[in-house]
């Protein structure tokens, strides 16, 4: 398959684009969008706001979730907010300060056209959730309140107290709710995409795996969209939920969609440190904390006494000198860097070593308890709950950890992949956030692309299919696809070596947080790129998974999601070594300044690096989308 | 400093598929660190059973950060176990002590059935919400988010309310398996909004019929109230109610009108 890369970008000013493109889309009438089926995989922001507008419009839907409910998807998890051009605070925010700092927050490594129109459209998000009955916060006066995130210098993220994600996703998963009940969805939970399905070209549908019985079926249709998530846990240890996974997008991939930047990935740089080897998964603790607290790390590496103790002299506040403009504000990138260095030269605090403080007492100080206990308790009590130390009395431990997956299928200006019908939305996709995403524009992605993209750019692609039939799930493709998925499940079991998927996940993780994490180096990949093949090879002879393909078995799932994570990472390790340059979260040490910041080289690498699928991962073809930057100016990103 | 607890003795459900018999399967945890939380002991537990050839316990998470309402546990009779206001994947090891004994089980009610070992099926939550727990608005059209102030204690009382997790411990806790707290949660979480007015009457009414349809009823015993991880206060069920009887009214007065 020759791959094309057609970004699809409209002509025009920047703030037309979007306009000029609404205005030329093809539409199908109301009475025709019936004989269209649309499948969405994935009930997140993304999914859920796609698959309830799609079908408010008429189309027939089908939605499927691996989870129990739609309800459980893991935007539920988000805490901090979402972002948006209202200027409500008449701060001086506004739709171009919104795509410039987005861009800038990027490092210059994003689609200026996707990023404008995320902007626009990020007002409307608003609107939408109020009217859906999302309990944002409110000022006493009835108006909505707003606070500042990493990397913008206006009060712009909307919030509900630390639980913002699950009050949208509950929102969205409520229009869903309305959809399903008047039966213009029909919803498949506990069932799991294990192939994505193209015939002549374009994307025919896809097989799935009912995860109570394990039966594998078809199910085809006009236009399928990804709206998986993204795959954080290839480091095993993350921020992301146990069930994150790639699978979907990975199957995609190795169906022709070509899959962009996988080694851009973000680590956070406010998490609770790992404090014992069994643990599952690390704990974010909202950046908005960083609106109040101060971090630190004492002065001398051999200090003993409790933090309280420290008298303000001997006390380091890393971010507040390296960037004194942004503060304990800098973005997501930089910040992680910062106290993985006061951490890698011995500064670093608790009993394990490995955190950097995060300190409210100043804000006690000048707020009062009770505000800050407003703005952010229930955090507090999360922190208490895992770390049994109370936050009020004693700083806050911290530590960067794998959080949000730049990276994801290439998609073209519709949200397309390169296989005509095959979409991806959300954290799926590559599209808005370069080589770093800014604090609370998660959120607003998903929903953009789910609420105001999606329903506009899958209509223009339907109105010419119009009456004309689509392969059936009798199609020797479909069967070919159905056998393959069962002879890989089945494979697993027929394995019989003696260790469990979480072993071999524990050591890809390992593999690729050493090698391809906060700091890269060419020598560093190289030795991945030895190990990873080498501990694939063991996976394949010595995986171990007791019982059955035909009932529930958490364990086969999780091979199967063990086993595309090898495959990613490897690819994200060749990506990471052909990307010469540092940006945003790819920090190549050997393309720093001498203090330590990130370099890139426009020259050769502004642009997009999409990866076609050859078979095996180490051999890969890395095609190029370049970058064009038009309304603003390349620039070193600076926070100082 | 993390301390070691030794010698826990589990008592586990295991029950292979929802028409089979269970029955308790007894373990012994020789070691597991206080820093572990709950799941994670299951989750050294299931990699030992892996080791020997056995089937792992199968038990429903995910987030493990008591918000996506995944994870559900009786433990020691308690739903979600000991700890106040905690969901089971928030609960730590340092709740317990050395040698404890600890019965953990799934939810048992008639409407959630058991879907292997400690794994339910709470799809029953899903039909009250699509059956009336939204408001009605359409993508596009909506008003300027500003356009209707919302006073701040009405949205921090809505918001108390849409903090429910979904997770079904209130089911799990009640001795007649009802749904009040779940349904009241969010028929308050709606019905408190400006924007929830419209469909207030028409949703209380579905919300609870639907609820009627698949759990038992409430006799006010508070059991959901102690076992809700997000400390939904029962008054809302009062909420409900009220709106359930005024919804009867006006639909009658609907009718006539029609
Ligand atoms: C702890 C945490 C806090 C965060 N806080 C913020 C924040 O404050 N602000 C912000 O903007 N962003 C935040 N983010 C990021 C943001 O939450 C996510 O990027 C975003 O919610 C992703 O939404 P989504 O719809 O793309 O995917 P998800 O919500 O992850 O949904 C994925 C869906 O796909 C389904 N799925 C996946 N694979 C398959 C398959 N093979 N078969 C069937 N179904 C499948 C899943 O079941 C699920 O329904 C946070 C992330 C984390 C981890
Ligand atoms: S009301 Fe409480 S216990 Fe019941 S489902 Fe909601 S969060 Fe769980
Ligand atoms: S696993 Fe998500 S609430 Fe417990």
């Amino acid at each position: 398959m020759t791959i094309t890369l057609n970004s699809k970008i409209p002509a025009g000013s920047i703030n037309d684009k979007w306009n000029t493109y609404k205005e030329d889309a093809k539409l199908v009438a109301p009475g025709n969008k019936r004989k269209f089926k649309v499948i969405v995989v994935g009930s997140g922001l993304a999914g859920a706001s796609a698959a309830a507008t799609m079908a408010e419009l008429g189309y027939q839907v089908d939605v499927f979730t691996f989870h129990d409910s739609p309800r459980r998807a893991h935007s539920i998890a988000a805490q901090g907010g979402i972002n948006a051009a209202k200027n409500y605070q008449g701060d001086g925010d506004s739709v171009h300060r919104l795509f410039y700092d987005t861009i800038k927050g990027g490092d210059f490594r994003s689609r200026e056209a996707n990023v404008h129109r995320l902007a626009e459209v990020s007002v409307n998000i608003i609107d939408q959730m109020v009217s859906q009955g999302v309990p944002f916060a409110r000022e006493y006066g009835g108006m909505l309140d707003n606070r500042s995130f990493g990397g913008a210098q206006v009060s712009r993220t909307f919030y509900a107290r630390g639980q913002t994600g699950q009050q949208l996703l509950l929102g969205a998963y409520q229009q869903l709710a309305r959809q399903i009940g008047l039966g213009n969805v029909r919803m498949f939970n506990r069932t799991e995409l294990v192939d994505v399905v193209t015939i002549e070209g374009r994307c025919a549908g896809i097989v799935t795996r009912d995860l109570v019985n394990g039966e594998v079926v078809s199910h085809s249709a006009h236009a399928v969209v990804m709206a998986t998530g993204g795959y954080g846990n290839v480091f095993y240890l993350s921020t992301n939920a146990m069930a994150c996974n790639v699978t979907a997008a990975w199957r995609a991939h190795r169906n022709g969609a070509t899959f962009a930047n996988p080694c851009y990935t973000q680590i956070h740089p406010t998490c609770i440190p790992q404090s014992d080897p069994t643990q599952s998964k690390l704990t974010l603790m909202s950046e908005s904390l960083r609106n109040d607290g101060r971090v630190w790390v004492p002065q001398n590496p051999d200090e003993t006494r409790p933090a309280s103790q420290v008298p303000e002299a001997e006390r380091d506040y890393i971010l507040e000198r390296l960037y004194p403009s942004y503060g304990n504000l800098a973005p997501r990138d930089i910040s992680s860097r910062a106290a993985k260095r006061s951490v890698d030269s011995g500064r670093g605090v608790g009993p394990l070593k490995n955190g950097v403080y995060l300190d409210f007492s100043d804000a006690i100080n000048r707020l009062g308890k009770d505000v800050v206990e407003e703005r952010y308790g229930n955090l507090f009590e999360m922190y208490e709950r895992i770390a049994g130390e109370n936050p009020y009395d004693m700083p806050m431990r911290i530590y960067p950890a794998s959080h949000y997956t730049m990276g994801g299928l290439w998609v073209d200006y519709e949200l397309m992949t390169n296989i005509p019908g095959l979409y991806a939305a959300g954290e799926a996709n590559f599209s808005d956030h370069g080589a770093n995403r800014l604090g609370a524009s998660a959120l607003m992605q998903g929903l953009a692309d789910g609420y105001f993209v999606l329903p506009y750019t899958i209509g223009n692609y339907l109105a010419p299919m119009l009456n004309k039939p689509i392969p059936g799930t009798d199609h020797p493709a479909f069967k070919a696809a159905e056998l393959a998925a069962q002879a890989r499940y089945q494979g697993y079991v027929d394995i019989k070596g003696t260790r469990s998927p979480d072993y071999f996940h524990r050591e890809v993780g390992r593999i690729i947080w050493d090698y391809c994490g906060m700091e890269r180096t060419q020598q560093g990949l190289e030795k991945a790129l030895s190990e990873l093949p080498a501990l694939y090879e063991e996976f394949q002879k010595d995986l171990r998974v007791t019982g059955d393909t035909e009932s529930m078995n958490q364990t086969l799932e999780k091979a199967g999601r063990v086993d595309d994570f090898f495959q990613l990472g490897m690819l994200m390790c060749r990506d990471a070594l052909e990307r010469e340059e540092s940006c945003g979260g790819h920090f190549r040490a050997e393309y720093q300044t001498d203090e330590g910041e990130a370099t890139r080289d426009d020259e050769k690498f502004a642009h997009v690096a999409a990866w076609e699928w050859t078979g095996d991962p180490t051999k890969s073809i890395r095609h190029k989308e370049e970058l064009n930057f038009e309304a603003i100016h390349l620039a070193t990103r600076s926070y100082k | 400093m993390s301390n070691h607890l030794k010698d826990l003795k589990l008592k586990i459900w295991r029950q292979s598929g929802p028409a089979a018999k269970g029955h308790f399967e007894d373990h012994i945890m020789p070691e597991i660190s206080d820093e572990a939380s709950f799941l994670e002991m299951l989750d050294v537990l299931n990699e030992g059973l892996i080791g020997e050839n056995k089937l792992p316990v199968v038990f429903d998470h995910d987030c493990r950060e008591g918000i996506c309402g995944t994870c559900s546990l009786m433990i020691n009779g308690q739903a979600h176990g000991p700890e106040r206001s905690t969901a089971t994947c928030q609960l730590h090891m340092r709740k317990f002590k050395s040698g404890d004994e600890i019965v953990i089980e799934p939810w048992r009610a008639s409407a959630f059935p058991i879907i292997k070992d400690l794994m339910v099926d709470r799809s029953a939550f899903d039909r009250i919400i699509e059956s009336g727990g939204f408001i009605s608005a359409n993508t596009g059209g909506a008003p300027d988010a500003n356009l209707i102030p919302i006073p701040k204690s009405v949205a921090d009382a809505a918001m108390d309310s849409a903090q429910c997790i979904g997770c079904g411990a209130c089911v799990a806790a009640c001795p007649n398996g009802a749904a009040n707290l779940f349904t009241a949660a969010k028929i308050a979480h709606l019905n408190l909004l400006p924007q929830g007015q419209a469909e207030r009457y028409k949703r209380t009414e579905a919300m609870v019929e639907t609820m009627d349809e698949y759990f038992g009823s409430c006799t006010n015993h508070g059991e959901c109230e102690a076992a809700c991880p997000k400390e939904i206060s029962i008054d809302v069920i009062a909420l409900m109610n009220k709106d359930y009887r005024k919804s009867k009214l006006k639909n009658r007065k609907e009718i006539s009108r029609s």
